[in-house]
C-alpha cells in the first residue's frame, strides 16, 4: 500500500500547521516524520487518518483519493502518543476492537489477539482494564490494538514518547523486526533522532510548517539540509563555527584559531562568504602538535558514553567544539592538546539562511542526471 | 495521617450533630406529624408524645378524606400515578433529545452551537409564569391543555437545559482521541457513539436524569396552569388537603411523606453519581 500526499494545507482557525506538504512513502517502506513538538507531525497523521480534514491538497491510499472517506473505511492501524485506550473494556476488548469491526468469529479473534498479545508480551494481563497496566503496558496495548487486524498501513503517533528509558530502549530493538514482519507501510512519529535512526528506511524532517529534508538516516546525519536540522540530528551535537572560506596556497581553506582547514575543491565558490562550518565530532579527532593543519585548543571536560568519549574543548578564541573518539582509545584529558579536521566530512551552510550548501561537483551530477 | 485529640472529635460530633438536626427537623417533623390526628398537631405546647395513627395513610390510599363537615374524595394515589408518569416520561424524552444534542453541542463545532446551547439553558432563566400565560392560550388552541403529551412537552423547559449541560461537559472530558481510535479501528460513527461515547458519559447522563428527575417532580406551577384534577402531579394535588373545614395537616404531611419518597430513596440510591455529575459535568461544562 503506498500513501501519497499531494500539497497538503491544514490551518486551524489563523494558525498555520501545515503548508504545501508532499510526500510518498512507499509499499513495505518504514517513513519516520521526525520534527520538534508543534511542527505539525501528529496533524499530517490525523489527516491520513481521516480524523480531520485537508483545508488543501489531496490524500491517496494506493492510488486512491481518501477525500470523503471515512477513517473506519480506510483500512489504517494507529497507535496514539497518549495510547488512548477505551478507559471501559479490559485489554482484551481493547485489542480486538478491529476485529470486532470486520466481524470476526470468537474463535478468531481470540486466536488473533493472544497471538499479538505474546508477541508484545502483554498476554498476561489481557484481562485488566487500561487503569490497572502500567504505562509499558499500555503503550504495548496500544501497539497491539493498532496491529491486530494486521492493517497495511500503520500510522505510529510517537508510541515510546510515554514510556520510561529502559522500555524505550528494548522497544526500539524490536520494533524493526516487528514492523518488518508486520510487511505494512508505516509511517512513525518521532522527536528522538535515535528511534528516527533506528527505525526509518527514510526519515522526514518536518519544522515550519513543513517538510524541511527527506532522505535515509545517512543522508540526513551526512548532509543535513539546514543547521537546524544539523543540530535536531546526532548526540553529542554538532559544531558550527563561523567561518569565512578562502583561498590559500591554491586551495579552498576555512580558518580556525588562525590554523588553515583544507576544505573540498567544491566549496570554491564560497569564498569570501559568510558561511557556517559543521563538524560532527566523530569527523574531529585529537593528533600531535607537529601534524599538518593541527589545531591548538584547551581541553574543558571530558564524557564517557558508553561507546565513545566525548571532549569538549576550546579554541584559542573561546569557541567550543565536541570531539568523540571511541571508548578506551586514549587521548588527552586536560590542557593543551591539537585536533585536525577530516576535511570530506566538513560540512558548509550558508550564514544567513542556514542551508547546506551542496559542493559543486553534486550540482553538476544531478544536472548531467537530468 | 495526623491523629485527632479526643476533644476535637467530640467537638467535631457535636457540630456534625447540629447541623443535622437542623437540617433534619423538618423532615422528622412532617414524619411525626403524618402519623397524628389533627387534633394533636394542633395542641399547645407541641409534644412528640402521642398515640400513632395510621388514619391518615389509609384516607390517602382509599381516597377518603373524613373532615367534620363530612367524607370528601381525594385521587391523592392518581395524583402521585401523575407525578410518576409525567416526570419518567419528561425524562426519558429528554434524554432522547438531550444526550444527542449535548454530544452534537461538545464534538461537533458548527455555526451558531454556542448560541443555540446557551439560548437552551436561558429557558432556565425565564419566570415559568411569563411562559406560562401565553403557553395557555396556545395549548387550549391546539388541544394540548390538560393532556400528559401537552405537559411532558412543557417539561422539557426544565428537563432539557439541565440534561444538554450536564451531559455536554461529560462528552468534552472524553478525549477526543479515544473516539478517534475506536473510529479508525473499523467503527462508524453510530456505534462509536453507542460503545464509546455513551458508556464513558454514562454517570454524567445517571447524574442528569437524576437530578432533571427530581426537578420535574417538584414543578408546580406548569401543571397548577395547565393540568385539570385527573392530570395533577401530587404538588398540585396536595391543594385539595385545604378544604372548608381547615387545613388536613396529617394528611397533608403523610402526602409529603409518599410523595418525597420515591425521589428521596433515588437520591440516597445515586447520590454519588450526583455529586460526581453536578460537579464535573456542570462546572467544567
Amino acid at each position: 500500500m503506498t500513501i501519497t500526499l499531494k500539497n497538503i494545507r491544514k490551518a486551524f482557525k489563523t494558525n498555520t500547521v501545515l503548508e504545501d506538504v508532499s510526500l510518498s512513502v512507499a509499499t513495505g517502506e518504514t517513513l519516520v516524520l521526525f520534527g520538534p513538538s508543534g511542527a505539525g507531525k501528529t496533524v499530517l497523521l490525523r489527516l491520513i487518518a481521516g480524523v480531520i480534514e485537508p483545508d488543501a491538497g489531496e490524500i491517496h491510499v494506493n492510488g486512491q483519493n481518501m477525500a470523503g472517506v471515512e477513517p473506519e473505511d480506510r483500512g489504517i492501524g494507529m497507535a496514539f502518543q497518549n495510547f488512548a485506550l477505551f478507559p471501559h473494556m479490559d485489554a482484551f476488548a481493547n485489542i480486538a476492537a478491529p476485529l470486532t469491526a470486520r466481524h470476526q468469529s470468537k474463535a478468531v479473534m481470540k486466536d488473533t489477539v493472544e497471538k499479538v498479545a505474546r508477541l508484545l508480551k502483554i498476554d498476561h494481563v489481557l484481562h485488566h482494564k487500561p487503569k490497572e497496566l502500567s504505562n509499558g503496558q499500555k503503550q504495548r496495548t496500544a501497539l497491539a490494538r493498532a496491529l491486530s487486524a494486521a492493517p497495511s498501513i500503520l500510522l505510529l503517533d510517537d508510541p515510546l514518547r510515554n514510556v520510561d528509558a529502559k522500555l524505550r530502549f528494548e522497544m526500539r530493538l524490536e520494533l524493526p523486526r516487528l514492523l518488518k514482519d508486520q510487511n505494512a507501510t508505516v509511517i512513525y512519529v518521532t522527536q528522538d533522532y535515535k528511534e528516527a535512526m533506528a527505525l526509518g528506511h527514510r526519515i522526514a524532517v518536518m519544522n515550519d510548517h513543513g517538510i524541511q529534508q527527506i532522505g535515509t538516516p545517512q543522508d540526513i546525519y551526512l548532509s543535513p539540509a539546514n543547521t537546524d536540522i544539523a543540530r535536531l540530528f546526532g548526540d553529542p551535537v554538532i559544531t558550527l563555527l563561523d567561518v569565512v572560506p578562502e583561498r590559500r596556497a591554491g586551495q579552498v581553506v576555512a580558518l580556525i584559531s588562525d590554523t588553515a582547514i583544507p576544505l573540498l575543491e567544491d566549496y570554491a565558490p564560497q569564498i569570501g562568504q559568510a558561511c557556517i562550518l559543521g563538524l560532527r565530532p566523530e569527523a574531529l579527532r585529537f593528533v600531535s602538535e607537529d601534524t599538518p593543519g593541527a589545531i591548538p585548543v584547551e581541553v574543558e571536560a571530558e564524557t564517557p558514553l558508553n561507546e565513545k568519549t566525548v571532549t569538549l574543548a576550546l579554541t584559542l578564541r573561546g569557541r567550543e567544539i565536541m570531539v568523540s573518539r571511541p571508548a578506551g582509545t586514549p587521548g588527552p584529558t586536560s590542557g593543551r592538546a591539537h585536533i585536525a579536521v577530516d576535511a570530506a566530512s566538513a560540512i558548509l551552510f550558508d550564514r544567513a539562511s542556514g542551508r547546506r550548501i551542496a559542493p559543486v561537483h553534486k550540482i553538476i551530477r544531478k544536472e548531467e542526471v537530468a | 495521617m495526623e491523629t485527632t485529640s479526643p476533644v476535637e472529635r467530640l467537638l467535631r460530633g457535636i457540630a456534625i450533630t447540629l447541623v443535622c438536626l437542623f437540617f433534619m427537623f423538618p423532615i422528622v417533623w412532617i414524619v411525626l406529624m403524618s402519623f397524628q390526628t389533627n387534633e394533636t398537631i394542633l395542641r399547645v405546647p407541641p409534644s412528640v408524645i402521642f398515640a400513632p395513627t395510621l388514619e391518615n395513610y389509609t384516607a390517602l390510599i382509599t381516597g377518603k378524606l373524613e373532615t367534620q363537615a363530612g367524607t370528601l374524595d381525594i385521587d391523592f394515589m392518581g395524583n402521585l400515578w401523575n407525578s410518576l408518569f409525567l416526570s419518567t416520561a419528561s425524562v426519558a424524552i429528554g434524554l432522547i433529545l438531550g444526550v444527542p444534542a449535548a454530544y452534537a453541542f461538545a464534538r461537533l463545532k458548527f455555526r451558531g452551537s454556542e448560541d443555540i446551547a446557551f439560548t437552551l439553558l436561558s429557558f432556565r432563566f425565564a419566570p415559568p409564569l411569563l411562559v406560562l400565560l401565553p403557553l395557555t392560550i396556545y395549548f387550549q388552541q391546539l388541544g394540548l391543555a390538560n393532556t400528559y403529551g401537552g405537559l411532558i412537552w412543557v417539561y422539557q423547559l426544565i428537563v432539557l437545559p439541565l440534561i444538554l449541560w450536564i451531559v455536554r461537559g461529560y462528552f468534552e472530558d472524553i478525549p477526543a482521541d479515544i473516539e478517534y481510535a475506536y473510529r479508525i479501528a473499523g467503527h462508524d460513527f453510530w456505534s462509536t457513539f453507542r460503545r464509546i461515547a455513551l458508556p464513558l458519559a454514562g454517570p454524567g447522563i445517571a447524574a442528569a436524569g437524576l437530578l432533571s428527575f427530581i426537578f420535574a417532580w417538584n414543578n408546580f406551577v406548569f401543571a397548577l396552569v395547565l393540568a385539570s384534577a385527573d392530570k395533577q402531579p401530587v404538588t398540585v394535588g396536595a391543594l385539595a388537603f385545604v378544604t372548608a373545614s381547615g387545613i388536613q395537616y396529617g394528611q397533608v404531611a403523610a402526602g409529603i411523606v409518599l410523595s418525597i419518597a420515591p425521589t428521596f430513596a433515588l437520591a440516597l440510591y445515586a447520590q454519588r453519581y450526583l455529586v460526581e455529575g453536578l460537579s464535573l459535568g456542570a462546572v467544567k461544562g
